[in-house]
Protein backbone atom coordinates (compact mmCIF):
# COMPACT_ATOMS: atom_id res chain seq x y z
CA UNK A 1 0.00 0.00 0.00
CA UNK A 2 1.17 3.41 -0.86
CA UNK A 3 1.83 6.18 2.13
CA UNK A 4 0.29 9.22 2.55
CA UNK A 5 0.88 11.86 4.63
CA UNK A 6 -2.23 12.36 6.80
CA UNK A 7 -1.38 16.38 7.47
CA UNK A 8 -1.90 16.86 3.85
CA UNK A 9 -5.60 17.76 3.91
CA UNK A 10 -8.25 19.66 1.89
CA UNK A 11 -10.98 20.54 4.35
CA UNK A 12 -13.42 23.02 2.44
CA UNK A 13 -15.43 25.83 4.46
CA UNK A 14 -19.37 25.49 3.53
CA UNK A 15 -20.81 28.82 2.78
CA UNK A 16 -23.86 27.00 3.36
CA UNK A 17 -26.51 26.99 6.59
CA UNK A 18 -24.89 24.02 8.48
CA UNK A 19 -26.93 21.25 10.35
CA UNK A 20 -24.32 18.89 11.86
CA UNK A 21 -20.98 19.44 12.66
CA UNK A 22 -17.96 17.84 14.31
CA UNK A 23 -14.87 19.27 16.08
CA UNK A 24 -11.97 17.75 16.77
CA UNK A 25 -13.82 14.17 16.61
CA UNK A 26 -11.37 10.93 18.13
CA UNK A 27 -12.75 7.34 18.09
CA UNK A 28 -10.71 4.84 19.85
CA UNK A 29 -11.68 1.03 20.05
CA UNK A 30 -9.82 0.06 23.51
CA UNK A 31 -6.38 1.03 22.39
CA UNK A 32 -6.85 1.65 19.09
CA UNK A 33 -7.34 4.54 17.16
CA UNK A 34 -9.57 4.51 14.87
CA UNK A 35 -10.35 8.64 14.31
CA UNK A 36 -8.10 11.29 14.07
CA UNK A 37 -9.54 14.99 14.39
CA UNK A 38 -12.42 14.27 12.55
CA UNK A 39 -13.59 18.10 11.58
CA UNK A 40 -16.49 18.56 9.11
CA UNK A 41 -19.32 20.46 8.50
CA UNK A 42 -22.55 19.54 6.90
CA UNK A 43 -24.50 21.86 4.76
CA UNK A 44 -28.54 21.39 5.02
CA UNK A 45 -30.61 19.89 2.84
CA UNK A 46 -27.67 18.22 0.76
CA UNK A 47 -26.36 14.96 0.24
CA UNK A 48 -22.66 14.58 1.38
CA UNK A 49 -21.02 10.58 1.29
CA UNK A 50 -18.47 9.82 2.81
CA UNK A 51 -15.99 7.33 0.57
CA UNK A 52 -12.54 5.61 1.25
CA UNK A 53 -11.39 2.25 1.77
CA UNK A 54 -12.23 -0.59 3.88
CA UNK A 55 -11.03 0.12 7.14
CA UNK A 56 -10.72 3.79 6.66
CA UNK A 57 -13.28 4.52 9.71
CA UNK A 58 -16.32 5.73 7.37
CA UNK A 59 -18.44 3.46 9.92
CA UNK A 60 -17.28 4.79 12.85
CA UNK A 61 -17.06 8.16 11.92
CA UNK A 62 -21.30 7.85 10.56
CA UNK A 63 -22.19 6.29 13.82
CA UNK A 64 -20.72 9.34 16.03
CA UNK A 65 -23.34 11.43 14.55
CA UNK A 66 -26.27 9.71 16.48
CA UNK A 67 -24.34 7.79 19.37
CA UNK A 68 -24.68 4.72 18.33
CA UNK A 69 -20.73 4.19 19.23
CA UNK A 70 -21.94 4.88 22.91
CA UNK A 71 -21.39 1.08 24.23
CA UNK A 72 -18.80 -0.08 21.44
CA UNK A 73 -15.85 2.99 21.41
CA UNK A 74 -14.43 6.39 23.16
CA UNK A 75 -15.71 8.88 21.54
CA UNK A 76 -13.93 12.29 22.41
CA UNK A 77 -14.53 15.98 20.81
CA UNK A 78 -17.41 17.78 20.14
CA UNK A 79 -20.08 16.99 17.51
CA UNK A 80 -22.31 20.44 17.20
CA UNK A 81 -26.13 19.72 16.46
CA UNK A 82 -28.77 23.11 16.68
CA UNK A 83 -25.68 24.93 18.93
CA UNK A 84 -25.95 21.75 21.20
CA UNK A 85 -22.40 19.87 21.79
CA UNK A 86 -24.63 15.87 21.45
CA UNK A 87 -21.54 14.30 22.54
CA UNK A 88 -21.67 15.47 26.16
CA UNK A 89 -22.64 13.43 28.61
CA UNK A 90 -25.59 15.06 29.89
CA UNK A 91 -27.29 14.69 26.32
CA UNK A 92 -30.63 12.79 26.50
CA UNK A 93 -29.10 10.01 23.39
CA UNK A 94 -32.46 8.64 23.32
CA UNK A 95 -33.93 12.21 22.03
CA UNK A 96 -30.51 12.55 19.78
CA UNK A 97 -31.43 9.33 17.83
CA UNK A 98 -34.89 10.55 17.24
CA UNK A 99 -33.71 14.06 15.35
CA UNK A 100 -31.05 11.88 13.48
CA UNK A 101 -31.82 8.43 12.42
CA UNK A 102 -30.11 5.60 10.33
CA UNK A 103 -30.61 3.31 7.81
CA UNK A 104 -27.91 0.19 8.30
CA UNK A 105 -26.19 -1.52 5.66
CA UNK A 106 -28.23 -4.91 5.43
CA UNK A 107 -32.01 -4.27 5.84
CA UNK A 108 -33.41 -4.95 9.25
CA UNK A 109 -37.22 -4.83 9.91
CA UNK A 110 -38.58 -5.84 12.69
CA UNK A 111 -40.64 -9.09 12.45
CA UNK A 112 -43.59 -7.52 12.47
CA UNK A 113 -46.26 -6.16 10.26
CA UNK A 114 -45.20 -3.27 7.37
CA UNK A 115 -47.51 -1.33 9.37
CA UNK A 116 -45.81 -2.25 13.28
CA UNK A 117 -42.50 -1.72 11.67
CA UNK A 118 -43.58 1.95 10.85
CA UNK A 119 -46.00 2.82 14.14
CA UNK A 120 -43.81 0.42 16.38
CA UNK A 121 -41.41 3.62 17.48
CA UNK A 122 -43.95 6.32 16.91
CA UNK A 123 -46.35 4.78 19.48
CA UNK A 124 -43.59 4.35 21.87
CA UNK A 125 -42.57 7.87 21.57
CA UNK A 126 -45.98 8.57 22.70
CA UNK A 127 -47.51 9.35 19.29
CA UNK A 128 -51.17 7.92 20.12
CA UNK A 129 -53.44 10.09 17.80
CA UNK A 130 -55.03 7.40 14.94
CA UNK A 131 -55.29 10.24 12.39
CA UNK A 132 -51.61 11.66 13.25
CA UNK A 133 -50.40 7.58 12.87
CA UNK A 134 -52.00 7.21 9.75
CA UNK A 135 -50.55 10.25 8.17
CA UNK A 136 -47.39 9.62 9.01
CA UNK A 137 -47.76 5.81 8.19
CA UNK A 138 -48.44 6.77 4.44
CA UNK A 139 -46.30 10.05 4.16
CA UNK A 140 -43.30 8.29 5.27
CA UNK A 141 -44.21 5.50 2.80
CA UNK A 142 -44.82 7.54 -0.18
CA UNK A 143 -41.73 9.27 0.43
CA UNK A 144 -39.60 6.17 0.85
CA UNK A 145 -41.32 5.43 -2.81
CA UNK A 146 -42.86 2.15 -1.20
CA UNK A 147 -46.01 2.82 -1.12
CA UNK A 148 -47.92 2.00 -4.31
CA UNK A 149 -45.81 -1.57 -3.85
CA UNK A 150 -47.67 -2.35 -0.25
CA UNK A 151 -50.59 -0.46 0.09
CA UNK A 152 -52.42 -3.41 -0.02
CA UNK A 153 -50.09 -5.32 2.16
CA UNK A 154 -49.81 -3.17 5.20
CA UNK A 155 -50.60 -6.19 7.68
CA UNK A 156 -47.92 -8.69 5.64
CA UNK A 157 -45.25 -9.32 7.72
CA UNK A 158 -42.28 -7.00 6.65
CA UNK A 159 -39.77 -10.00 6.46
CA UNK A 160 -41.76 -11.05 2.92
CA UNK A 161 -40.71 -8.09 1.51
CA UNK A 162 -37.28 -8.37 -1.31
CA UNK A 163 -34.51 -6.91 0.07
CA UNK A 164 -34.50 -3.84 -1.78
CA UNK A 165 -38.25 -3.28 -0.33
CA UNK A 166 -36.61 -4.00 3.22
CA UNK A 167 -34.23 -1.29 2.69
CA UNK A 168 -36.70 1.20 1.75
CA UNK A 169 -39.29 -0.12 4.83
CA UNK A 170 -36.17 0.84 7.10
CA UNK A 171 -35.66 4.09 5.33
CA UNK A 172 -39.50 4.73 5.85
CA UNK A 173 -39.70 3.98 9.20
CA UNK A 174 -37.03 6.17 9.85
CA UNK A 175 -38.16 9.11 8.05
CA UNK A 176 -41.39 8.53 9.71
CA UNK A 177 -39.85 9.75 13.29
CA UNK A 178 -39.63 13.29 11.27
CA UNK A 179 -35.58 13.34 12.18
CA UNK A 180 -33.55 16.17 10.79
CA UNK A 181 -31.02 14.14 9.48
CA UNK A 182 -30.21 11.02 8.22
CA UNK A 183 -27.57 9.16 8.21
CA UNK A 184 -26.85 6.23 5.57
CA UNK A 185 -24.21 2.91 6.15
CA UNK A 186 -23.78 1.96 2.40
CA UNK A 187 -27.59 1.54 2.45
CA UNK A 188 -27.61 0.08 -0.89
CA UNK A 189 -24.36 -2.25 -1.51
CA UNK A 190 -26.89 -5.30 -0.82
CA UNK A 191 -28.68 -4.58 -3.29
CA UNK A 192 -29.35 -5.29 -7.13
CA UNK A 193 -29.00 -2.30 -9.50
CA UNK A 194 -32.68 -2.01 -9.86
CA UNK A 195 -33.15 -1.52 -5.90
CA UNK A 196 -29.98 0.57 -5.83
CA UNK A 197 -31.65 3.06 -8.20
CA UNK A 198 -34.49 3.56 -6.28
CA UNK A 199 -32.84 3.84 -3.32
CA UNK A 200 -30.64 6.67 -4.93
CA UNK A 201 -34.12 8.24 -6.58
CA UNK A 202 -35.63 7.73 -3.24
CA UNK A 203 -32.67 9.39 -1.58
CA UNK A 204 -32.80 12.85 -3.93
CA UNK A 205 -36.04 13.31 -3.28
CA UNK A 206 -36.00 13.58 0.77
CA UNK A 207 -32.77 15.23 0.50
CA UNK A 208 -35.18 18.39 -0.63
CA UNK A 209 -36.41 17.67 3.06
CA UNK A 210 -33.34 16.03 4.99
CA UNK A 211 -29.85 16.37 5.35
CA UNK A 212 -28.53 12.96 4.25
CA UNK A 213 -24.96 11.68 5.03
CA UNK A 214 -24.03 8.34 3.20
CA UNK A 215 -21.43 5.98 3.21
CA UNK A 216 -20.42 4.34 -0.39
CA UNK A 217 -18.32 2.00 -1.81
CA UNK A 218 -19.76 2.91 -5.19
CA UNK A 219 -17.68 6.07 -6.70
CA UNK A 220 -20.70 6.46 -9.66
CA UNK A 221 -22.91 6.51 -6.66
CA UNK A 222 -21.05 9.33 -4.55
CA UNK A 223 -20.91 11.06 -8.02
CA UNK A 224 -24.47 10.79 -8.74
CA UNK A 225 -26.55 11.68 -5.92
CA UNK A 226 -24.35 13.44 -3.33
CA UNK A 227 -23.22 17.24 -3.29
CA UNK A 228 -20.60 16.87 -0.78
CA UNK A 229 -18.24 13.94 -0.32
CA UNK A 230 -15.71 13.66 2.76
CA UNK A 231 -12.90 11.12 1.50
CA UNK A 232 -11.53 8.99 4.69
CA UNK A 233 -8.12 7.46 5.32
CA UNK A 234 -6.92 5.57 8.15
CA UNK A 235 -8.91 6.76 9.98
CA UNK A 236 -7.87 10.34 8.73
CA UNK A 237 -10.36 12.83 6.76
CA UNK A 238 -8.35 13.54 3.79
CA UNK A 239 -10.38 16.00 1.57
CA UNK A 240 -13.64 17.42 1.64
CA UNK A 241 -15.24 18.97 -0.67
CA UNK A 242 -18.21 19.58 -3.17
CA UNK A 243 -18.69 16.26 -4.70
CA UNK A 244 -17.70 17.41 -8.59
CA UNK A 245 -14.40 18.96 -7.57
CA UNK A 246 -13.43 16.06 -5.55
CA UNK A 247 -14.24 13.86 -8.90
CA UNK A 248 -12.84 16.28 -11.38
CA UNK A 249 -10.18 18.03 -9.63
CA UNK A 250 -8.91 16.61 -6.29
CA UNK A 251 -6.67 19.21 -4.33
CA UNK A 252 -4.89 15.51 -2.71
CA UNK A 253 -2.77 13.24 -4.73
CA UNK A 254 -4.21 10.32 -2.45
CA UNK A 255 -8.16 11.60 -3.19
CA UNK A 256 -7.13 11.68 -6.94
CA UNK A 257 -5.60 8.17 -6.60
CA UNK A 258 -8.51 6.35 -4.65
CA UNK A 259 -10.88 7.88 -6.99
CA UNK A 260 -8.57 6.79 -10.17
CA UNK A 261 -8.32 3.24 -8.71
CA UNK A 262 -5.02 3.37 -8.39
CA UNK A 263 -4.78 3.42 -4.70
CA UNK A 264 -2.25 0.89 -2.83
CA UNK B 1 -10.59 -44.50 -3.46
CA UNK B 2 -12.06 -41.50 -5.65
CA UNK B 3 -14.16 -39.00 -4.65
CA UNK B 4 -17.04 -40.50 -5.05
CA UNK B 5 -16.10 -43.67 -3.66
CA UNK B 6 -15.06 -42.12 -0.52
CA UNK B 7 -18.49 -39.98 -0.43
CA UNK B 8 -20.40 -42.83 -0.98
CA UNK B 9 -18.84 -45.12 2.00
CA UNK B 10 -19.26 -42.07 4.61
CA UNK B 11 -22.61 -41.29 3.59
CA UNK B 12 -23.42 -44.72 4.30
CA UNK B 13 -21.61 -44.79 7.53
CA UNK B 14 -23.69 -41.84 8.25
CA UNK B 15 -27.03 -43.68 7.06
CA UNK B 16 -26.01 -46.51 9.50
CA UNK B 17 -25.20 -44.70 12.69
CA UNK B 18 -28.84 -42.75 12.05
CA UNK B 19 -30.36 -45.95 11.77
CA UNK B 20 -28.60 -47.36 15.14
CA UNK B 21 -30.01 -44.22 17.20
CA UNK B 22 -33.48 -44.54 15.36
CA UNK B 23 -33.56 -48.04 16.25
CA UNK B 24 -32.46 -48.19 19.97
CA UNK B 25 -35.21 -45.02 20.31
CA UNK B 26 -37.95 -46.62 18.34
CA UNK B 27 -37.74 -50.52 20.10
CA UNK B 28 -37.39 -48.73 23.73
CA UNK B 29 -40.60 -46.40 22.83
CA UNK B 30 -41.78 -49.53 21.05
CA UNK B 31 -41.64 -51.41 24.07
CA UNK B 32 -42.60 -49.04 26.45
CA UNK B 33 -46.05 -48.59 25.21
CA UNK B 34 -46.49 -51.67 23.57
CA UNK B 35 -46.50 -53.26 26.99
CA UNK B 36 -48.27 -50.22 28.88
CA UNK B 37 -51.20 -48.71 26.20
CA UNK B 38 -52.89 -51.83 26.82
CA UNK B 39 -53.55 -51.68 30.15
CA UNK B 40 -54.18 -47.57 30.10
CA UNK B 41 -57.89 -47.03 30.71
CA UNK B 42 -60.17 -44.41 32.55
CA UNK B 43 -60.64 -46.50 35.45
CA UNK B 44 -56.46 -46.75 35.99
CA UNK B 45 -56.18 -42.70 35.28
CA UNK B 46 -58.98 -41.91 37.61
CA UNK B 47 -58.45 -43.80 40.60
CA UNK B 48 -56.22 -43.77 43.71
CA UNK B 49 -53.30 -45.84 43.93
CA UNK B 50 -53.74 -49.44 46.36
CA UNK B 51 -51.07 -49.84 48.50
CA UNK B 52 -52.05 -53.47 49.33
CA UNK B 53 -54.58 -54.56 46.62
CA UNK B 54 -54.89 -54.78 42.76
CA UNK B 55 -56.61 -52.08 41.18
CA UNK B 56 -55.50 -49.14 41.57
CA UNK B 57 -54.83 -46.04 39.75
CA UNK B 58 -52.25 -43.14 39.07
CA UNK B 59 -54.65 -40.15 39.62
CA UNK B 60 -52.57 -38.71 42.41
CA UNK B 61 -49.52 -39.18 40.93
CA UNK B 62 -50.37 -38.10 37.40
CA UNK B 63 -52.01 -34.58 39.27
CA UNK B 64 -48.90 -34.34 41.25
CA UNK B 65 -46.99 -34.58 38.38
CA UNK B 66 -48.90 -32.06 37.16
CA UNK B 67 -49.09 -29.40 39.73
CA UNK B 68 -45.29 -29.60 40.69
CA UNK B 69 -44.34 -29.32 37.09
CA UNK B 70 -46.01 -25.81 37.30
CA UNK B 71 -44.92 -24.82 40.03
CA UNK B 72 -41.65 -25.05 39.30
CA UNK B 73 -42.42 -23.74 35.80
CA UNK B 74 -43.77 -20.27 38.20
CA UNK B 75 -40.51 -20.24 40.30
CA UNK B 76 -38.39 -21.26 37.50
CA UNK B 77 -39.06 -19.39 34.07
CA UNK B 78 -39.08 -15.49 36.01
CA UNK B 79 -35.85 -15.94 37.25
CA UNK B 80 -34.27 -17.87 34.48
CA UNK B 81 -35.94 -14.85 32.30
CA UNK B 82 -34.07 -12.20 34.02
CA UNK B 83 -30.87 -14.60 34.24
CA UNK B 84 -31.14 -15.03 30.41
CA UNK B 85 -31.83 -11.26 29.92
CA UNK B 86 -28.85 -10.36 31.87
CA UNK B 87 -26.69 -12.89 30.30
CA UNK B 88 -27.17 -12.43 26.91
CA UNK B 89 -27.70 -8.49 26.53
CA UNK B 90 -25.97 -6.69 29.20
CA UNK B 91 -23.34 -9.03 30.34
CA UNK B 92 -19.92 -7.78 30.05
CA UNK B 93 -16.95 -9.80 28.69
CA UNK B 94 -14.92 -10.13 31.84
CA UNK B 95 -14.34 -12.73 34.31
CA UNK B 96 -17.51 -11.97 36.57
CA UNK B 97 -19.72 -13.04 33.64
CA UNK B 98 -17.22 -16.21 33.08
CA UNK B 99 -17.70 -17.05 36.51
CA UNK B 100 -21.90 -17.34 36.21
CA UNK B 101 -21.36 -19.37 33.11
CA UNK B 102 -19.27 -21.94 34.73
CA UNK B 103 -21.52 -22.26 37.69
CA UNK B 104 -24.44 -22.33 35.14
CA UNK B 105 -22.59 -25.13 33.76
CA UNK B 106 -21.47 -26.88 36.46
CA UNK B 107 -25.27 -26.49 38.02
CA UNK B 108 -26.51 -28.35 34.76
CA UNK B 109 -24.11 -31.35 34.94
CA UNK B 110 -25.03 -31.93 38.31
CA UNK B 111 -26.97 -35.76 38.62
CA UNK B 112 -30.39 -35.36 39.88
CA UNK B 113 -30.08 -37.29 42.87
CA UNK B 114 -27.53 -34.68 44.23
CA UNK B 115 -30.11 -32.31 43.62
CA UNK B 116 -32.74 -34.63 45.70
CA UNK B 117 -30.36 -34.45 48.51
CA UNK B 118 -29.07 -31.11 48.39
CA UNK B 119 -33.43 -30.16 48.20
CA UNK B 120 -33.57 -32.30 51.19
CA UNK B 121 -30.68 -31.23 53.65
CA UNK B 122 -31.83 -27.55 53.12
CA UNK B 123 -35.44 -27.53 52.16
CA UNK B 124 -36.86 -30.50 54.39
CA UNK B 125 -34.80 -30.61 57.05
CA UNK B 126 -33.37 -26.60 57.52
CA UNK B 127 -36.32 -24.99 56.17
CA UNK B 128 -38.72 -27.51 57.80
CA UNK B 129 -40.61 -27.73 54.72
CA UNK B 130 -40.79 -31.36 55.52
CA UNK B 131 -41.67 -33.62 52.52
CA UNK B 132 -43.68 -31.12 50.22
CA UNK B 133 -44.92 -30.24 47.05
CA UNK B 134 -43.39 -26.72 47.69
CA UNK B 135 -39.58 -28.75 48.90
CA UNK B 136 -39.98 -30.35 45.56
CA UNK B 137 -40.66 -27.34 43.47
CA UNK B 138 -37.88 -25.55 44.69
CA UNK B 139 -35.36 -28.98 43.88
CA UNK B 140 -36.71 -29.18 40.80
CA UNK B 141 -36.35 -25.00 39.97
CA UNK B 142 -32.54 -25.69 41.03
CA UNK B 143 -32.74 -28.64 38.61
CA UNK B 144 -34.41 -26.96 35.38
CA UNK B 145 -32.76 -23.26 36.25
CA UNK B 146 -29.19 -23.72 34.36
CA UNK B 147 -30.80 -25.41 31.04
CA UNK B 148 -34.10 -22.95 30.99
CA UNK B 149 -31.32 -19.81 31.60
CA UNK B 150 -28.92 -21.39 29.36
CA UNK B 151 -31.97 -21.87 26.61
CA UNK B 152 -33.45 -18.24 26.61
CA UNK B 153 -30.15 -16.60 27.05
CA UNK B 154 -29.70 -18.43 23.95
CA UNK B 155 -32.40 -18.00 22.03
CA UNK B 156 -31.77 -13.94 22.74
CA UNK B 157 -28.34 -14.28 21.55
CA UNK B 158 -29.44 -15.64 18.67
CA UNK B 159 -31.67 -12.43 17.41
CA UNK B 160 -29.17 -10.58 14.79
CA UNK B 161 -27.78 -7.38 16.63
CA UNK B 162 -29.25 -5.63 13.50
CA UNK B 163 -32.76 -5.70 15.11
CA UNK B 164 -30.93 -4.06 18.38
CA UNK B 165 -29.38 -1.47 16.08
CA UNK B 166 -32.46 -0.77 14.62
CA UNK B 167 -34.27 -0.22 17.82
CA UNK B 168 -31.37 1.71 19.19
CA UNK B 169 -31.17 3.69 16.15
CA UNK B 170 -34.73 4.97 16.39
CA UNK B 171 -34.59 6.56 20.02
CA UNK B 172 -35.91 3.36 22.04
CA UNK B 173 -33.95 2.50 24.89
CA UNK B 174 -32.25 -0.49 25.78
CA UNK B 175 -35.00 -1.90 27.91
CA UNK B 176 -37.63 -1.27 25.47
CA UNK B 177 -35.66 -2.64 22.62
CA UNK B 178 -35.27 -5.87 24.42
CA UNK B 179 -38.69 -6.17 25.53
CA UNK B 180 -40.57 -5.23 22.55
CA UNK B 181 -38.21 -6.36 20.03
CA UNK B 182 -35.74 -8.89 20.53
CA UNK B 183 -37.77 -10.78 23.31
CA UNK B 184 -40.69 -11.38 20.83
CA UNK B 185 -38.44 -12.51 18.12
CA UNK B 186 -36.63 -15.09 20.69
CA UNK B 187 -40.07 -15.93 22.14
CA UNK B 188 -40.37 -19.46 19.65
CA UNK B 189 -36.77 -20.39 20.83
CA UNK B 190 -37.86 -19.60 24.59
CA UNK B 191 -41.04 -21.37 24.22
CA UNK B 192 -39.68 -24.39 22.32
CA UNK B 193 -36.91 -24.41 25.39
CA UNK B 194 -39.73 -24.12 28.11
CA UNK B 195 -41.88 -27.02 26.92
CA UNK B 196 -38.95 -29.41 26.62
CA UNK B 197 -37.21 -28.40 30.06
CA UNK B 198 -41.30 -29.28 31.41
CA UNK B 199 -40.76 -33.04 29.65
CA UNK B 200 -37.51 -33.35 31.65
CA UNK B 201 -39.25 -32.12 34.69
CA UNK B 202 -42.41 -34.31 34.47
CA UNK B 203 -40.27 -37.35 33.68
CA UNK B 204 -37.77 -36.67 36.91
CA UNK B 205 -37.88 -38.91 39.70
CA UNK B 206 -34.69 -38.59 41.54
CA UNK B 207 -34.69 -34.84 42.43
CA UNK B 208 -38.07 -35.77 44.21
CA UNK B 209 -37.65 -38.99 46.11
CA UNK B 210 -36.41 -37.00 49.10
CA UNK B 211 -38.23 -33.71 48.67
CA UNK B 212 -41.95 -34.00 47.64
CA UNK B 213 -41.68 -37.19 49.15
CA UNK B 214 -42.77 -40.44 48.24
CA UNK B 215 -46.64 -40.60 49.49
CA UNK B 216 -49.49 -39.44 47.92
CA UNK B 217 -52.39 -38.59 50.48
CA UNK B 218 -55.57 -38.40 49.66
CA UNK B 219 -56.67 -35.31 48.95
CA UNK B 220 -59.79 -33.26 48.08
CA UNK B 221 -60.49 -32.28 44.65
CA UNK B 222 -63.11 -30.26 45.14
CA UNK B 223 -60.97 -27.64 47.92
CA UNK B 224 -59.89 -25.16 46.36
CA UNK B 225 -58.31 -23.55 49.14
CA UNK B 226 -54.73 -24.09 49.38
CA UNK B 227 -54.22 -23.01 52.95
CA UNK B 228 -56.23 -26.31 53.98
CA UNK B 229 -54.94 -29.42 54.56
CA UNK B 230 -56.98 -31.71 52.55
CA UNK B 231 -56.84 -29.21 49.28
CA UNK B 232 -55.74 -31.17 46.44
CA UNK B 233 -53.76 -27.34 45.48
CA UNK B 234 -51.68 -28.03 49.16
CA UNK B 235 -48.52 -26.97 48.87
CA UNK B 236 -47.37 -28.42 52.01
CA UNK B 237 -48.66 -31.68 51.53
CA UNK B 238 -46.31 -34.40 50.42
CA UNK B 239 -46.69 -35.33 46.70
CA UNK B 240 -45.78 -38.78 45.16
CA UNK B 241 -45.02 -37.86 41.42
CA UNK B 242 -45.68 -40.35 38.17
CA UNK B 243 -42.66 -40.94 38.41
CA UNK B 244 -41.32 -41.35 41.65
CA UNK B 245 -44.41 -43.74 41.56
CA UNK B 246 -42.94 -45.89 39.31
CA UNK B 247 -39.46 -46.23 41.18
CA UNK B 248 -41.97 -47.00 44.39
CA UNK B 249 -44.03 -49.73 42.19
CA UNK B 250 -40.85 -51.39 40.84
CA UNK B 251 -38.84 -51.32 43.97
CA UNK B 252 -40.88 -51.90 46.74
CA UNK B 253 -44.44 -52.38 45.98
CA UNK B 254 -46.59 -55.25 47.35
CA UNK B 255 -49.44 -55.07 45.17
CA UNK B 256 -50.16 -57.81 43.21
CA UNK B 257 -50.79 -55.82 39.96
CA UNK B 258 -47.11 -54.09 40.32
CA UNK B 259 -45.48 -55.33 37.21
CA UNK B 260 -49.11 -53.87 35.22
CA UNK B 261 -49.46 -50.73 37.16
CA UNK B 262 -45.13 -50.20 36.49
CA UNK B 263 -45.78 -50.78 32.12
CA UNK B 264 -48.89 -48.52 32.24
CA UNK B 265 -47.58 -45.63 34.53
CA UNK B 266 -44.08 -45.58 32.46
CA UNK B 267 -46.61 -45.29 29.03
CA UNK B 268 -48.84 -42.41 30.53
CA UNK B 269 -45.67 -41.11 31.19
CA UNK B 270 -44.04 -41.47 28.00
CA UNK B 271 -47.21 -40.47 26.47
CA UNK B 272 -47.45 -36.96 28.15
CA UNK B 273 -43.58 -36.02 27.44
CA UNK B 274 -43.83 -36.82 23.67
CA UNK B 275 -47.18 -34.91 24.20
CA UNK B 276 -44.94 -31.84 25.17
CA UNK B 277 -42.43 -32.53 22.96
CA UNK B 278 -44.68 -32.47 19.95
CA UNK B 279 -46.31 -29.58 20.98
CA UNK B 280 -43.65 -27.87 21.34
CA UNK B 281 -42.37 -28.32 17.87
CA UNK B 282 -45.58 -27.37 16.23
CA UNK B 283 -46.14 -24.55 18.53
CA UNK B 284 -42.92 -23.03 17.76
CA UNK B 285 -43.25 -23.76 14.10
CA UNK B 286 -46.16 -21.75 14.24
CA UNK B 287 -45.27 -18.74 16.34
CA UNK B 288 -42.76 -18.35 14.06
CA UNK B 289 -44.58 -18.88 11.11
CA UNK B 290 -47.21 -16.54 11.94
CA UNK B 291 -44.07 -13.94 12.71
CA UNK B 292 -42.13 -14.36 9.82
CA UNK B 293 -44.78 -14.95 6.83
CA UNK B 294 -47.48 -13.08 5.54
CA UNK B 295 -50.56 -13.10 7.75
N1 LIG C 1 -16.62 -2.81 17.02
C1 LIG C 1 -15.31 -2.62 16.75
N2 LIG C 1 -14.37 -2.99 17.64
C2 LIG C 1 -13.06 -2.79 17.39
N3 LIG C 1 -12.58 -2.24 16.26
C3 LIG C 1 -13.46 -1.85 15.33
C4 LIG C 1 -14.87 -2.03 15.52
N4 LIG C 1 -15.52 -1.56 14.43
C5 LIG C 1 -14.55 -1.13 13.60
N5 LIG C 1 -13.32 -1.29 14.13
C6 LIG C 1 -12.03 -0.92 13.52
O1 LIG C 1 -12.07 0.46 13.23
C7 LIG C 1 -11.52 0.74 11.95
C8 LIG C 1 -12.54 1.44 11.09
O2 LIG C 1 -13.61 0.56 10.83
P1 LIG C 1 -14.94 1.01 10.11
O3 LIG C 1 -15.91 -0.10 10.22
O4 LIG C 1 -15.34 2.33 10.61
O5 LIG C 1 -14.44 1.14 8.60
P2 LIG C 1 -15.29 1.42 7.29
O6 LIG C 1 -14.62 2.54 6.60
O7 LIG C 1 -16.72 1.56 7.60
O8 LIG C 1 -15.03 0.08 6.48
P3 LIG C 1 -16.02 -0.69 5.48
O9 LIG C 1 -15.97 0.06 4.22
O10 LIG C 1 -15.40 -2.03 5.36
O11 LIG C 1 -17.36 -0.72 6.11
C9 LIG C 1 -11.09 -0.60 11.39
O12 LIG C 1 -9.72 -0.77 11.63
C10 LIG C 1 -11.85 -1.61 12.19
O13 LIG C 1 -11.13 -2.80 12.34
MG1 LIG D 1 -18.50 0.39 7.17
Amino acid sequence: MKTYDFNQQYISKIDKEIAISTDNVQVHYGKSHAIFDASLDFPRFQITSLIGASGSGKSTYLRCLNRMNDKIAQVDGKILYRNTDINSKKINVYEVRRHIGMVFQRPNPFAKSIKDNILFALRNNGINDKNELQKRLETSLKDAALWDEVKDDLDKSALALSGGQQQRLCIARSIAMHPDILLLDEPASALDPISTSKIEETLELLSKSYTIIIVTHNMQQASRISDYTAFFHMGHIIEYNETKNIFTAPEIKATEDYISGDFG
Amino acid sequence: MNAKKSDKLATGIIYGLVGIVVTILISLLGYILYNGVPDINWHFLTSEAQSFSAGGGVRDQLFNSLYLLILALIISFPIALGAGIYLSEYAKDNWITDIIRTSIEVLSSLPSVVVGLFGYLLLVIQLNLGFSILAGAIALTFFNLPLLTRNIEESLSSVPDLQREAGTSLGLSGWKTITKIILPMALPGILTGLILCSGRIFGEAAALIYTAGQSAPSVDYGNWNPFTETSFLNPMRPAETLAVHIWKVNTESVTPDAGVISSASSAVLIIVILIFNLGARYLGNKLFKKMTAAK
